[in-house]
C-alpha cells in the first residue's frame, strides 16, 4: 500500500531520475529525509541533488528562482506551509511576476505541508492556498488523493510556471492506494468524486474526505450529493462546477481555510455571476472559523469543518 | 561601564541550580506524559541547555522583557513562569494562560514582560527590539529585553533585520544564541560558514560574549556581563554559548543523526550534572542533600501534573471564537 506521503516521495524520486534539471532544496531534506520523510533516501540515491538548506525560507525560494532562470527545475520544501510566509516576498513578488515582466518563465515547485492535524496549533496547521491564489502568476494545487499527490507533483515539475503544491498533512498517513497511475487528469481539471443529483459540494484537500463522509451520511436521509474535488484551486475549473450545479441546482462550498476571501468565496462568486439561473437556492459554505487554528484537540475539532458540520449545512441547503 | 558587576556567589549558583533542576525534572515529566499519549502535539525539550537558559531568565529583573524560545523551560521558570502553568499549557487545561488556544512552548504573558513566541524563528528579535524602543519613547529607562535563539534561527532574515535595527537604535537588547550544533537534523556545517557565530557581532556592531553552555558558572557570569552592558547603554549584546542538545529535536525524534564525536566532546557534557558536581565539590552541600532536592521537585511536579489532569478542557461551545479585541468586531465573529 502506498500512502499519500510516499506518493510525494516517489514522485520526487521519479522527477529526479527522469529529469536532470530537477534538484531538491530545503531544511533537513538531505540525509535526514525531511521533517515528514518526504525525501527519505533521495539524497543517497541522487548525490548532490538533494540539498540541505540553512533555516532561511526567503533564501530557499530566492535560490530556486535563480536556478529556474538558469534552466533548472527546483522543488523546494517548506518544513510547514506556515513558514512559507517567511519566503512570501520571493514567491509572490519575484516568482509570480517574472514571466509577466521578462517573458522568462519560472518553473519552480514550492511544496507546502499544509493543513491541520490534532495538536498542531496556530503555526503548524495553516491552509494558504487562497493567499497564494490571490497573486497573479502562480499555479496553486491541492491534491486530495494518493493518486493526485503523485501525478500532480510530477506534472507540477513540468509546468513552466511556479507551482504552489499544497499537500495536506492530515492525509499523509491516512490515505493509501494500491498502485500509482501513469496518467491522470491534468492540473486545472476538477473531478467528480461522487455523483449525485440533489446538491453539489465543491471542496478540495482534506475536506474532500469529510465531504464524502457527509454525503454518505445524507444517503440515509434519501439524498444523493454530488461532490466535486477541485484538485487545483488556480486554475479553477469553473466549467465542471457549473455543470454539476446545473444538474443539482444547489451549491455548498467546503474548505478548511479561513472564510475571508478564500476558495469558497471565489467559487460562490463565479457560480453566482456565471450560473445564477442554475441555482434553486442561495449557495452556502462551510469554512474553518475565522480565528487562528487552536492547539487543543477539542477546539481544533470545532474549528475546522467536519463531516457532521458539513452534513448539517447540506441539510439546511436541501430544505431551503 | 559605570557600575561594577558583582561576582556570582554561592547562593546565586545554588538558586540557579535549583531552577535548572526543576526544569529538568519537569521536562522528564513532560516526556513521560508524551510517551503516555497524554500530550497532543509536539514536545520540545531543552535538556542540556538549562544552564544557559536559566542564566538569562534569572538575571533579568522585574520590568525587563524576556522572549524565550523552544529550549527555554529553565529560563521561563527563572523569569516567573510556573510548573503549574507549564503543565496546564501542555495538557491543554482551560485554566492555563493560553486557554488551550496555543500550546507547549508558545505560552507567555506579554503583560508581564514574558512574551509568547510564535513558531517562526527569528520573529521575536525585532519584536523585543520594538518593545524596548517603546519603553524609550515612553521615557522609561533601565529595562533590558532578552531573547533566545538557536544556531538555525541565526540564518533567518528576521535575525539579521532585527539585530541590525536594534543596533542602529542602540537598544538594550540581549540576543542569546544557543549553538547546540544542530537545527533539527542540520549540522552547523550546513547552517553557516563563519568560524564562530560570535563573528556576526562585529558585522552588526553589537557587543560580543562567549559562554560555555555546559558551565552554569560561566553562563551566569557571561549573561551578567551582557545584561549589564545592555542596561548601561552599550546597545545590543550578542551572546553565543557552545553546547549540545542532549535530546532529539522533539520527543518524536530519535536523534540518530547525532555525531558521536560531538557527544564525546566538551559540548556534550550535561550542565545539570556538572553544576551538581560543583556544589558537592565545593562542599556547599552533600550528595544526599542534592538528591533530596530532586525528590522534592519530583514530588511537586507529579502532584501538580495529577492536579492539572483533573482540570477542565476548553469547551468549544463556550469559546467566543473571536480573534479581534474590539467588542463590536467580536459580535461579528459570533454571527459568522
Ligand atoms: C522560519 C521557520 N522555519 C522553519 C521552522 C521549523 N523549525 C522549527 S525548530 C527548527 C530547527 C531550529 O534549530 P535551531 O534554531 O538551531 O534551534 P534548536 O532547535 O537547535 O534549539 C526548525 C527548522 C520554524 N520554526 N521557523
Ligand atoms: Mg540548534
Amino acid at each position: 500500500m502506498i500512502t499519500y506521503l510516499e506518493a510525494i516521495r516517489l514522485a520526487q524520486q521519479k522527477a529526479l531520475a527522469t529529469d536532470p534539471r530537477v534538484f531538491l532544496y530545503g531544511q533537513d531534506i538531505g540525509s535526514f529525509g525531511g521533517a515528514f520523510k518526504a525525501t527519505k533516501n533521495l539524497a543517497a540515491e541522487f548525490p548532490g541533488r538533494v540539498l540541505d538548506s540553512p533555516l532561511s525560507e526567503d533564501a530557499i525560494v530566492g535560490m530556486a528562482i535563480g536556478a529556474a532562470i538558469e534552466g533548472a527545475r527546483p522543488i523546494v520544501e517548506m518544513q510547514f506551509a506556515d513558514f512559507s510566509t517567511c519566503g512570501l516576498n520571493q514567491i509572490v513578488n519575484h516568482a509570480a511576476t517574472l514571466f509577466y515582466r521578462t517573458s522568462v518563465p519560472c518553473p519552480i515547485v514550492v511544496r507546502l505541508p499544509s493543513g491541520g492535524t490534532s495538536g498542531g496549533g496556530p503555526f503548524h496547521s495553516q491552509n494558504l492556498e487562497a493567499i497564494y491564489a490571490h497573486w497573479p502568476g502562480l499555479v496553486v494545487v491541492t491534491p486530495a488523493t494518493v493518486e493526485d499527490a503523485y501525478t500532480m507533483l510530477l506534472e507540477a515539475v513540468n509546468i513552466d510556471d511556479p507551482v504552489i503544491f499544497c499537500e495536506h498533512k492530515f492525509l499523509y498517513y491516512h490515505l493509501k492506494a494500491d498502485a500509482l497511475p501513469e496518467n491522470a487528469l491534468p492540473i486545472g481539471k476538477a473531478r467528480i468524486a461522487r455523483a449525485g443529483r440533489d446538491a453539489t459540494i465543491v471542496t478540495h484537500g482534506a475536506m474532500l474526505h469529510e465531504s464524502l463522509a457527509a454525503a454518505q451520511e445524507l444517503v440515509e436521509d434519501g439524498y444523493e450529493i454530488e461532490v466535486v474535488d477541485l484538485r487545483s484551486v488556480k486554475p479553477l475549473d469553473t466549467d465542471t462546477i457549473l455543470a454539476s450545479v446545473a444538474r443539482t441546482g444547489r451549491l455548498l462550498c467546503v474548505s478548511e481555510e479561513w472564510p475571508w476571501g478564500g476558495v469558497t468565496a471565489e467559487v460562490i462568486a463565479r457560480v453566482s455571476t456565471e450560473g445564477f439561473g442554475l441555482l434553486d437556492a442561495a449557495p452556502m459554505r462551510v469554512n474553518a472559523k475565522d480565528t487562528p487554528v487552536p492547539y487543543h484537540p477539542d477546539l481544533w475539532a470545532a474549528h475546522r469543518p467536519t463531516a457532521s458540520t458539513i452534513a448539517a449545512a447540506a441539510r439546511r441547503l436541501l430544505h431551503i | 561601564m559605570s557600575k561594577k558587576i558583582a561576582p556570582v556567589t554561592q547562593s546565586d549558583f545554588i538558586k540557579a541550580y535549583r531552577v535548572m533542576l526543576t526544569s529538568r525534572v519537569l521536562e522528564e515529566k513532560l516526556a513521560g506524559l508524551y510517551r503516555a499519549g497524554m500530550i497532543k502535539g509536539g514536545v520540545f525539550l531543552g535538556r542540556g541547555q538549562e544552564a544557559l537558559s536559566v542564566s538569562v531568565g534569572i538575571q533579568l529583573r522585574r520590568g525587563d522583557i524576556f522572549a524565550p524560545l523552544i529550549r527555554d523551560q529553565g529560563g521561563r521558570l527563572a523569569f516567573g513562569d510556573t510548573v503549574l502553568d507549564t503543565l496546564r499549557t501542555y495538557l491543554g487545561s482551560q485554566l492555563g494562560s493560553m486557554r488551550g488556544r496555543d500550546g507547549n512552548i508558545h505560552r507567555g504573558r506579554p503583560r508581564d514582560g514574558y512574551y509568547a513566541m510564535i513558531s517562526h524563528l527569528g520573529a521575536m528579535i525585532p519584536t523585543v527590539a520594538g518593545a524596548l524602543l517603546a519603553r524609550r519613547l515612553k521615557g522609561e529607562q533601565g529595562a533590558v529585553g532578552a531573547t533566545c535563539i538557536g544556531d538555525g534561527g541565526t540564518s533567518t532574515g528576521a535575525f539579521h533585520e532585527g539585530l541590525n535595527a536594534a543596533a542602529v537604535d542602540r537598544l538594550p537588547l540581549v540576543v542569546v544564541v544557543a549553538n547546540n550544533r544542530y537545527a533539527y537534523s542540520t549540522p552547523n556545517s550546513r547552517q553557516y560558514a563563519c568560524t564562530d557565530l560570535l563573528d556576526k557581532a562585529a558585522g552588526y556592531g553589537v557587543g560580543a560574549h562567549k559562554a560555555d553552555g555546559t558551565s552554569l558558572l560561566d553562563c551566569l557570569q557571561t549573561l551578567r556581563h551582557a545584561i549589564h552592558a545592555a542596561r548601561e547603554g552599550g546597545g545590543p549584546q550578542l551572546v553565543v554559548a557552545d553546547l549540545l542538545r542532549l535530546v532529539g529535536h522533539g520527543e518524536h525524534d530519535d536523534f540518530a543523526y547525532l555525531d558521536p564525536e560531538l557527544k564525546k566532546s566538551a559540548f556534550g557534557s550535561d550542565c545539570v550534572l556538572l553544576a551538581e558536581k560543583h556544589i558537592i565539590d565545593e562542599g556547599w552541600h552533600t550528595a544526599d542533600e542534592v538528591a533530596s532536592w530532586r525528590r522534592e521537585t519530583e514530588a511537586e511536579v507529579n502532584a501538580t501534573a495529577d492536579r492539572v489532569r483533573r482540570e477542565p478542557s476548553p469547551d468549544p461551545s463556550e469559546d467566543d471564537w473571536a480573534a479581534l479585541s474590539r467588542p463590536e468586531y467580536r459580535e461579528q465573529y459570533s454571527a459568522s
